[in-house]
């Protein structure tokens, strides 16, 4: 029934000399560029690792000013809350898959709810992002505070604004779903906000043990 | 659209369907629980045995492997690589592999660098 839908959806897109559309191929190599992106914001944190002079540090309790008071700090990561966090987004990945394949099988009830859970995920994700910002704002984190805040935030921060653009941009999309404009033929616009999706997921995948849990 | 069109496209989108969704989200479910897992081993050091103290030595390499292994799964099966055109594979991995090398580079220069400094 897929293989039947899948065929059927695609062999209504506009032809290409490779027979690849290229509006796939640009995702593909946008995603690729989002890569080397990435990669020079995690190699600067790694780089910059363990080399801050003042508090507050991840992993351990540290001197530091806070409240204009030079003081300990306890160490500033909460793994439990991060880690559903990384639950929430992981599963994300598991709804928008199967949003798909309600697209494209033309099942409009699973199209429309695994999408909906899917946007619903990436809002938590976003929510406790930004509370995990204030708590450590809270805690006496600045982003000029020490290097790992600075690239801490920058890393977290430029992966987090990625979510968000994710979260309206599978909203249109869930919205077009819901006003019957999302039928099997078109069932490739959600596939490239899912594209999207997933990369953003990966990032994590590779974010969280680097910053969170790698010593 | 040529033979040789619909032949890549019927190719390119044979996708698998929700039972091996499922199961690939299981395991990343449980290799999520595993690096936690080894962190919080590696973090209790007043725990006893020789395998919690080599969770602690291993941290680094058991948590890239692990997140490699989680990459894969997401790239190959939810991103459908391992189903489509092959041009897509390559276009994500060529940057992929020059990122990687870039990482490593970098952390190595300024590794040594560190080494070499004096130290105060």
């Amino acid at each position: 029934m897929t293989n039947v839908a899948d065929a059927h959806a695609h062999a209504l897109e506009h032809p290409t000399s490779t027979g690849i559309d290229s509006r796939k191929l640009a995702i593909w190599t946008f995603i690729g560029s989002e890569c080397l992106f990435f990669t020079s914001l995690i190699s600067t944190y790694l780089v910059y690792k363990g080399k801050s002079l003042v508090g507050p540090l991840p992993h351990a309790t540290s001197q530091c000013m806070l409240h204009g008071k030079l003081q300990e700090c306890e160490q500033i990561f909460e793994i439990p809350l991060v880690t559903f966090g990384t639950a929430v987004l992981l599963f994300s990945s598991f709804f928008v898959v199967m949003a798909l394949n309600g697209a494209q099988t033309g099942n409009r009830k699973r199209l429309i709810g695994w999408l909906s859970a899917t946007v619903l995920g990436g809002l938590f994700f976003v929510g406790m992002q930004v509370y995990e910002f204030y708590h450590f704002v809270h805690k006496g984190l600045g982003y000029t505070t020490n290097l790992f805040g600075s690239s801490f935030y920058t890393l977290t921060g430029f992966h987090g604004s990625h979510v968000t653009l994710g979260v309206i941009w599978l909203s249109t999309v869930l919205i077009l779903a819901i006003r019957g404009k999302l039928p099997p033929e078109k069932a490739l616009n959600l596939e490239l906000a899912a594209l999207y999706w997933h990369f953003v997921d990966v990032v994590w995948i590779v974010i969280f043990p680097t910053i969170y849990l790698m010593r | 659209m040529d033979l040789m069109d619909h032949r890549v496209l019927h190719k390119e989108h044979r996708h698998p369907g929700p039972a091996l969704y499922i199961k690939i989200a299981v395991v990343l479910f449980v290799l999520t629980a595993l690096e936690v897992l080894a962190y919080e081993m590696a973090r209790r050091q007043d725990l006893p045995g020789v395998f919690v103290r080599s969770v602690a030595a291993l941290l680094v390499p058991i948590l890239v492997m692990l997140s490699a292994i989680k990459f894969t799964l997401v790239a190959g099966f939810y991103m459908h690589l391992k189903q489509d055109a092959k041009i897509y594979t390559g276009i994500f991995v060529f940057p992929l592999i020059i990122a990687v090398a870039l990482t490593f580079a970098l952390i190595l220069l300024f590794g040594v660098t560190q080494l070499m400094a004096p130290r105060p």
